[in-house]
């Protein structure tokens, strides 16, 4: 009852809540809800145009483009939360070390933040992708490598202003470990904000992912991805249209469903932050 | 800022290009696959283990990691980034050819950016939570959704296909094919720019100044005009340099639709052949160049507004 309630308070929140679980269930269940296999070739229908047989049209390879958006849904949500997990996770934790330490760790892990600010992210994921060897978790990791400063300077500076609080020095004066101090006092008080800041990013974090495989750096053929697809699409933009226009749709419709999501989190959990 | 900030600053850079040449420089000395070998069959020859070994020793691949290094930075310092292992050109010709093409597109793009988002988010800002308001909010939130390379393919599609203005092929740097891919990125970017115009603008607004201008009967265009847009400007300077830097690293994927040989062009052909002197060279400039527009930003702030000058 009180879900309910929630819920039926924060309109927003829920129907952009249930449009993203609405996209998890079409990753989840891909193979029930796609007509064809994603890489199932048939060369003699190949570009064919959207019709009956092809709602969405075939590729260059006669693979249905329809499959192959909605297995792409796979690619595009396991890899964006793996890297907005996997910058949270570092960031943050990485974040509480040098607030909560200070000094030689501190310094350490802030001027390795620094240098990475000081410098246009994509340019150096595009290296590191591109160096490491081109495929999914390399591009995850390239992201995460250049991602996680913000999440790291953000919770430094809440464990900061924490740390001041009476209830840490009572804490320590009374004894307890630096380690529950940390869970059970600093934590708390700040995991609000992070995890508001890792819904916003979701979007965003799927869009450079989705560069990144249009750059060739990401997903290989023939996986079906939907940065990947524009790409292969891109040699045929006056015989086969159809190739670009619904991946770009995939994309667009998910980020945006995703960034709402995003931003009624963030008006629910923190209505300060804008 | 002062002097000895600014001393500061350049110290400060010259530390972050060290930090960032070694980090590439290591990615390269581990990323699988061996330069000589593909630099060698990329001449279309099949390479024999003496002649690999010697390229090897050519190129200085044998000698620790270290020395490589070492000898690398010693180059740079004069002025010699090495030699493309798939062009056989300096480094340093290649990434200064480059850079004009890339320089013109990101300064086309900035000013079109200019042009979409102070109107448009002045609009925004002056009939606050009015339609206008909506409309240009709903689409900023649309600009900040849409992956840039798929307005790229679509800006390419509709001119280049359906209407023939362009050529499709790309290549060429005239006026007339820097148009779309400038518009392709100020698109993307007029989304964050409008909103900051907007929030710079209604803080301005809901100043006690404004609210005074309005008691003593001054025209709301006047107080716009005169005083509220001149002020909102300042904020809005910076962060213009600071799209300016992150734009010269950020036009690989446009670059790469249309065809345009710039730099980031240039950068993901080099990574996809594993010519590592070149990578190196482009990291190290970009790097250069963005963090020195940013200082530049930076000192040009103080001059700006007087009000940090008399702080000094």
């Amino acid at each position: 009852m009180k879900v309910l309630r929630f819920l039926k308070n924060n309109k927003q929140f829920t129907v952009f809540l249930l449009l993203a679980l609405a996209i998890a269930a079409i990753a989840v269940f891909a193979p029930w809800i796609a007509p064809r296999d994603p890489y199932d070739a048939v060369m003699s229908d190949s570009l064919k145009e959207p019709g009956s047989t092809y709602v969405w049209g075939t590729d260059k390879l006669g693979r249905d483009v329809l499959s192959r958006v909605i297995y792409g849904t796979r690619s595009s949500l396991t890899m964006t939360l793996c890297l907005v997990a996997v910058i949270f996770v570092v960031g943050t934790a990485l974040g509480i070390l040098a607030g909560y330490f200070g000094g030689a760790v501190d310094a350490v892990i802030m001027r390795i933040a620094d240098m990475m600010i000081s410098f246009p992210g994509l340019v150096l994921a595009i290296a590191i992708a591109g160096l490491l060897g081109p495929n999914m978790v390399n591009a995850v990791i390239a992201i995460s490598a250049v991602s996680w400063t913000k999440y790291a300077r953000l919770a430094r500076s809440m464990v900061l202003k924490i740390k001041q609080n009476l209830y840490i020095e009572a804490a320590v004066v009374t004894g307890t470990k630096r380690g529950s101090i940390i869970m059970k006092y600093v934590i708390p008080n700040m995991i609000t904000t992070m995890v508001v800041t890792a819904a916003t990013d979701i979007g965003t974090m799927m869009l450079e992912l989705a560069s990144l495989s249009f750059l060739g750096f990401g997903a290989q053929a023939p996986t079906p991805e939907w940065g990947l697809m524009l790409n292969e699409g891109r040699t045929y933009i006056s015989k086969a249209p159809w190739l670009m226009i619904y991946p770009g749709i995939a994309i667009v419709v998910v980020v945006v469903v995703f960034n709402m999501l995003g931003d009624s989190i963030r008006d629910i959990l923190d209505p300060k932050q804008e | 800022m002062n002097k000895k900030n600014t001393g500061r600053r350049l110290v400060q850079i010259v530390i972050v290009l060290m930090g960032i040449s070694f980090f590439t420089f290591g990615l390269t000395y581990l990323s699988p696959g061996d330069p000589a070998e593909i630099m060698l069959t990329e001449c279309g020859n099949v390479p024999t283990p003496e002649l690999l070994e010697k390229t090897r020793a050519e190129l200085g691949l044998d000698k620790p990691f270290l020395v490589q290094y070492g000898t690398w930075l010693k180059g740079v310092m004069t002025g010699d980034m090495g030699t493309s292992y798939s062009m056989k050109v300096p480094v340093v010709d290649k990434l200064v050819s480059c850079f004009r093409p890339t320089l013109e597109l990101a300064l086309a793009s900035l000013v079109i950016m200019v042009l979409i988002s102070v109107p448009l988010g002045i609009l925004s800002a002056v009939y606050r939570n009015k339609w206008v308001d909506y409309l240009v909010r709903a689409l900023t939130f649309l600009g900040v959704s849409v992956p840039n390379f798929w307005i790229g393919l679509i800006l390419l599609s509709i001119f280049g296909v359906t209407l023939r203005w362009v050529t499709v092929s790309g290549g060429s740097t005239d006026f007339k094919s820097l148009i779309l891919p400038a518009v392709t990125l100020a698109i993307a970017m007029s989304a964050k720019y409008t909103r900051q115009v907007r929030i710079a603008v209604l803080e301005e607004l809901n100043q006690d100044y404004v609210t005074g201008a309005r008691m003593r009967g001054i025209r709301e265009r006047t107080i716009l005009w005169k005083h509220v847009l001149p002020n909102a400007m300042l904020p809005l300077v910076t962060l213009l340099g600071l799209s300016l830097g992150s734009l010269l690293g950020g036009t690989a994927v446009v670059e790469i639709i249309y065809n345009w040989p710039g730099m980031g062009s240039m950068a993901v052909k080099a990574i996809s052949c594993r010519d590592y002197p070149l990578v190196q060279g482009y990291v190290l400039w970009i790097a250069l160049l963005y963090m020195g527009i940013n200082l530049l930003v930076d000192l040009s702030y103080t001059r700006l507004d007087p009000r940090l000058k008399e702080e000094r």
